[in-house]
């Protein structure tokens, strides 16, 4: 597939602040491209940039052929936008809200109309289509915000953090939308500080840190280069972790342990840790974390149990006791 | 043209909610400054052989055409910094000059109903003037300028309170010193002098003039051109400013 999103050396600085330190590359047509770091990372500053909200500093970047700081707003038709901050007109209707946004992009009368039953009914958002947005669940927005930015059929998708704030379960009904939105055939751009959103959802992730790419691969490839298992224990006054690469290595470790420990699957949060030595908490923020090696395939963890999420086979707990 | 309604179409639906609301804020300072100035202070004044109530309702029209036109501010703001609903406008392929013409329409139907609103309570109040091309010439025109003035304030401020503050050195002093509710000509030579710069007492003279059923002085239509065309530009030219 041809590449779709080009970004060249993108900058952006905030007076003495640089957000974006030269951040390049590129994603290909129908792909899920998740881009993911902890909050000031950089990664809303380059959507905005991306769909023209925020001026860059230096680079470039092309949307489906389209330089971004173009004078044309043919590049704007390329994009649909779902802003981190829901932006919907809350004294308008949701008919009212997708049909200004069809107007805004010069749709007509008739296939405004059209597409308007289309979003709402993929969005199961059809029977409150003259509701006003004022009185949505906070879930229900999110999926208009989304029917709204697909409203022009545009190629590309960007979602800038579409589930913060949102339930366990909402969130797991968005991420089927997402899913069903990119096998469609559009391309997906998202943001998001939920680890496992980006391993559940993405065809690829790009690591973000204080305005730096740290590594693009594909979830899979970052999982396996830590391992397939892995053992949380609390050992010498502190949580680590332990990789392995067969059941039978992690076994084997479990059958000598001392103290408490938790057998799970190695996920992506665990390659971000072994790659950054940092954890991405649920708020997003990033905590620096000493890596205690206690082997050669080890991390410190702070605080925290690591479990695997449930699209992923169990973990298994035991409290201590060991052989 | 069709993105240009686009706008003008959202602020005119925001209106259409609050309609009564709207019309009942619109209705007050008319109310007391008729009350206030007109009754109260006026009842036996006259002014250039005139009763002090009709000089004040042309008065009261400018200055609510301008301070309504104005108010568009107000909601660009709140979509602004609010509601963050601007942004969808600035992500859209909306090329400048429609979104600032959809504002200014906006603003100036805010100020024609305001004007109506005041037009009735001159009526009731036993207030009869004439209202020709003239004097809705002058009122479309000193909308135009104020609610183009308007559009391009909002998007240069950097919060809400920058733009109250704008009202309060702008807008205000204009109320009071543009022909409103005293006569120019009565102050001192170089006061005269000064407010003669002001949009608002061209506004206040061509709309007098015209409810008096008098041939209203062609400068002051055209310096109200002139600064709207201005205003207007200007806006245009500032609305990518409102980006980061």
């Amino acid at each position: 597939m041809p590449d779709i999103i080009k970004i060249d050396n993108l900058k952006k600085n905030y007076k003495k602040i640089q957000a974006l330190k030269g951040v390049s590359f590129n994603v290909a047509e129908g792909e899920l491209f998740a881009y993911l770091g902890p909050n000031g990372s950089g990664k809303t500053t380059t959507i905005r940039i991306l769909t023209g909200l925020t001026k860059s500093s230096g680079g470039e970047a092309f949307l489906n052929g389209h330089n971004i700081n173009g004078k044309g707003i043919e590049g704007k038709k390329q994009f649909g936008l779902v802003t981190q901050i829901i932006n919907l007109d809350n004294e308008l209707t949701i008919n009212e809200n997708l049909d200004l946004h069809g107007r805004l992009y010069g749709m007509k009368k008739t296939d405004r109309q059209a597409v308007i039953e289309v979003m709402l009914e993929n969005v199961g958002l059809l029977e409150r289509k003259n509701s006003l947005v004022k009185e949505l669940s906070g879930g229900m927005k999110r999926r208009l915000m989304i029917a709204r930015a697909l409203m022009h059929s545009p190629g590309i998708l960007f979602l800038d953090e579409p589930t913060a704030g949102l339930d366990p379960e909402i969130r797991r009904k968005l991420w089927s939308l997402i899913k069903k939105i990119q096998q469609q055939g559009t391309t997906i751009f998202l943001t998001t500080h939920y680890i496992e959103e980006a391993e559940f959802l993405a065809d690829r992730v790009c690591f973000l840190e204080q305005g730096e790419i740290s590594a693009i691969d594909s979830p899979a490839n970052f999982i396996n280069s830590v391992g397939a298992w892995a053992i949380d224990l609390f050992h010498e006054a502190e949580f680590v972790t332990r990789y392995f690469k067969t059941i039978e290595e992690a076994d084997s470790f479990t059958s000598h342990a001392q103290d408490g420990y938790t057998k799970r699957r190695v996920n992506l949060e665990d390659a971000f840790i072994n790659r950054t030595g940092r954890r991405m908490k649920e708020n997003g923020t990033a905590e620096g974390r000493p890596a205690r090696m206690a082997s050669g395939h080890s991390h410190g963890q702070g605080n925290s149990n690591v479990h695997g999420h449930s699209s992923h086979s169990g973990h298994e707990n035991s409290n201590g006791g060991g052989c | 043209m069709s993105k240009c309604f686009a706008v003008y179409l959202r602020e005119l639906i925001i209106l259409k909610r609050k309609f009564w609301r709207q019309i009942a804020s619109m209705s007050v300072s008319p109310l007391l400054y008729l009350i206030a100035f007109g009754f109260g202070l006026g009842n036996d004044l006259n002014v250039g052989g005139r009763p002090y109530l009709e000089f004040l309702i042309p008065g009261l029209i400018a200055m609510g055409s301008m301070v309504y036109s104005f108010g568009i501010a107000t909601e660009i703001n709140v979509a602004r910094f609010y509601w963050k609903i601007f942004e969808e406008f600035q992500a859209a392929p909306v090329p400048n000059i429609a979104y600032v013409s959809g504002e200014v329409l906006a603003g100036i139907t805010r100020a024609l109903i305001s004007v109506i609103i005041i037009l009735i309570i001159g009526f009731i109040s036993g207030v009869n003037l004439s209202y020709g091309p003239g004097f809705w010439v002058a009122v479309l025109l000193n909308s135009f300028l104020f609610s183009s003035l308007a559009v391009g304030l909002a998007m240069i401020v950097k919060s809400h309170a920058d733009q109250s503050l704008l009202s309060s050195f702008l807008i205000t002093p204009m109320s009071f010193l543009g022909g409103t509710f005293f006569p120019v000509d009565k102050m001192p030579v170089v006061v005269q002098k000064i407010l003669y710069f002001i949009p608002l007492t061209h506004a206040s003279n061509a709309i007098r003039a015209s409810a008096y059923g008098e041939k209203a002085s062609g400068i002051s239509y055209l310096v109200l051109v002139v600064i709207g065309i201005v205003c207007f530009i200007f806006a245009v030219n500032v609305v990518n400013k409102a980006r980061d």
